[in-house]
């Protein structure tokens, strides 16, 4: 069984993004760039698959700039075969992020595509599941637990009032949630190795996706700031100020 | 112009989040439907056709709706979408899970988790965390939307709107839902309550979130938790707040424990009142409270319980 494993490249989960002053933009400058947690998430699963003797090979593909190429050789320090950079300069919508990833799944025919269920910089959690739509397979998102049997998956997935069991034929399209595994950290001998696996490059032209954007950018702000309080000194005093300042309790 | 709001339910009655997705739409200036697709889902339609501003609730009663499975909704979703303008469902994991694949079936984008409607084709929505709020324009003609339910009050009750029943879709026997294990609760709902009491990792253990629920039931408040502590597995998945977790707008959230990462406070910010109480006078959670507390959790709450039971 083949894998495709879509990883992006986003700003580093523990930097607080400004806006540039003109607010063009997020300012990335001098910014850490990381794999999405989520996708980390997803390429941890798709390499205990294949240790598990449960997949053959698994196919690392991310969509964006050439610096796109770290998130990927990262995927293949953490055990994917080979990797795909599809050439982006803009920004894309989620929506044309799965039509490129449908090309890419005609292309590879894998049983099982794992995407992670939201991107933490556009937090859109779209993508998934609309690649599961174009392709007609079904959809296991906020997956929390995946089991492979023959022609099917079974996946516990992460819903608001707890947990539910899915049972879904393959192929399909698998989202992770947070609890699905923690992340290998990978080691000097395997990023050494993942220096000399294939990393192929193919554009957006190339895989006949056109770009046609839905949804026009207005306006970028930062929220309004919480401004911090006051300290009480002891518990009487925070009762006092509940009850008779912020009258909440 | 048309909106149909996705109804999430249990066949039985309305998840309150729907009427703050009902309440988005009025928004927009539209008509409203409501689709309540189920199984045995009369209850559920009904109580759709009593909130304020729907205009027709169209049921879709069939097997192959019993557990909300996205491949069969979106299905059906589709098949009757042309007719309207907007397609709306709240941003709970429901909404999240059914939307995108509608919307990528029918070709058209989806604008995630807005918290304003500035136009009908225009909305506000958070990204980065909620640390950059984007104005977007929608130019496809059909709007497929998720509602973040805290950004919109919840619409009343009183209407009576007509029920028509629509054919079903058919199954496509993707998926199957094999079970459900929901935390069970006495508690008012994380995302309804007014008062939330959320502990961390400095909890140390699920033992000792006792002590939270002791608190919270003083308080009538509902249990919240970080990544850390359901990581960990203090508390169940389902009570996570956060970026990737709920988003919480109580009139009173007190933090325990908690140190304050930009994922957390992007689920609980637009709480009205902010407590926090941690032994790290440094801790970032205090950046963002009303009133802190410097203190020992394990001294500070059952002092908190003590003085609330007098
Ligand atoms: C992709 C991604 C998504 C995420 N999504 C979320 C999310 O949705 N929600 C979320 O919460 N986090 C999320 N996180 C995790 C987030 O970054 C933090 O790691 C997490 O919020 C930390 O939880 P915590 O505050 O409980 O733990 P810590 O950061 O370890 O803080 C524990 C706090 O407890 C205090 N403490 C310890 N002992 C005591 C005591 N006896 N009395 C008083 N105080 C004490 C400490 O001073 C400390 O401040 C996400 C992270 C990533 C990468
Ligand atoms: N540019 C991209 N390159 C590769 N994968 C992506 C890209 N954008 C989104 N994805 C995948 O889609 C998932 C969900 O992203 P999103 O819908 O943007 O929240 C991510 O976790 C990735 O697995």
């Amino acid at each position: 069984m083949k894998i495709v494993v879509p990883v992006k490249r986003v700003v580093d989960a523990n930097v607080k993004v400004r806006l540039r002053s003109d607010g063009s933009g997020v300012d990335t400058d001098n910014v850490k760039m990381a794999m999405n947690p989520f996708d980390e998430i997803a390429m941890e699963e798709a390499a205990r698959l294949k240790e598990a003797g449960l997949a053959s090979e698994i196919v690392a593909v991310s969509i964006g700039p050439d610096t796109c190429q770290e998130v990927l050789r990262a995927a293949l320090a953490m055990g994917a075969d080979r990797a795909l950079l599809i050439q982006a300069e803009a920004e894309l919508e989620p929506l044309t992020i799965a039509k490129l990833l449908r090309a890419i799944v005609a292309r590879e025919q894998p049983q099982l595509v794992i995407c992670g269920k939201q991107s933490t910089d556009g937090d859109a959690n779209q993508t998934g599941q609309m690649l599961a739509g174009l392709l007609g397979w079904p959809q296991a998102t906020f997956a929390s637990k995946l089991e492979i049997a023959a022609g099917s998956a079974t996946v516990t997935r992460e819903i608001d009032g707890g947990l539910e069991v899915v049972a879904v034929t393959l192929p399909a399209v698998v989202t992770t949630d947070l609890r699905l595994n923690s992340p290998r950290y990978t080691t000097l001998p395997n990023i050494m190795k993942a220096k000399k696996k294939p990393l192929d490059k193919v554009t957006v032209g190339e895989l006949g996706v056109e770009i046609r954007p839905r949804l026009a950018t207005l306006r970028l702000a930062e929220p309004p700031v919480r401004s911090a309080g006051v300290m009480v000194a002891d518990v009487a005093e925070l009762l006092a100020k509940l009850k008779n300042e912020a009258k909440v309790i | 112009m048309t909106a149909l709001i996705i109804a999430e339910h249990d066949n039985v009655s309305l998840k309150s989040a729907t009427a703050n997705a009902i309440a988005a739409a009025r928004r927009l200036g539209t008509e409203i439907h409501v689709l309540v697709a189920g199984c045995a889902c009369s209850a559920a339609a009904e109580q759709a056709a009593r909130q304020h501003g729907v205009d027709k609730v169209l049921m879709a009663d069939a097997r192959h709706y019993q557990g909300g499975v996205a491949e069969n909704l979106a299905a059906l979703i589709v098949s009757h979408a042309r007719a309207y303008s907007h397609l709306l469902a709240a941003a709970t994991t429901f909404g999240k899970n059914v939307l995108p694949r509608v919307a990528a079936l029918l070709d058209v984008g989806q604008v995630s988790d807005i918290m304003d409607v500035l136009a009908p084709d225009t909305f506000v929505r958070p990204m980065f965390a909620g640390n950059v709020l984007a104005t977007v324009r929608s130019d496809d003609p059909i709007k497929v939307i998720t509602v973040r339910a805290t950004a919109f009050e919840a619409v009343g009750q009183g209407g009576a709107a007509p029920i028509e029943t629509i054919a079903p879709g058919p199954d496509l026997g993707l998926s199957r839902l094999l079970a459900r294990e929901l935390t069970h609760s006495a508690r008012p709902e994380l995302t309804e309550a007014k008062i939330v009491v959320s502990g961390g990792r400095g909890l140390q253990s699920g033992e000792n979130f006792k002590l939270l629920e002791t608190l919270a039931d003083r308080l009538g408040a509902a249990i919240g938790a970080s990544r850390a502590a359901v990581d960990s597995g203090f508390v169940p998945n389902d009570y996570q707040v956060g970026q990737t977790g709920k988003i919480v707008a109580p009139q009173l959230y007190i933090a325990v424990g908690i140190s304050g990462a930009i994922q957390h406070l992007a689920g609980m910010k637009g709480s009205k009142v902010v407590v926090a109480i941690n032994k790290d006078p440094e801790a970032p959670i205090f950046q963002v409270a009303d009133y802190g507390l410097a203190a020992d959790l394990f001294q500070a709450v059952p002092e908190l319980i003590s003085a609330l039971g007098q």
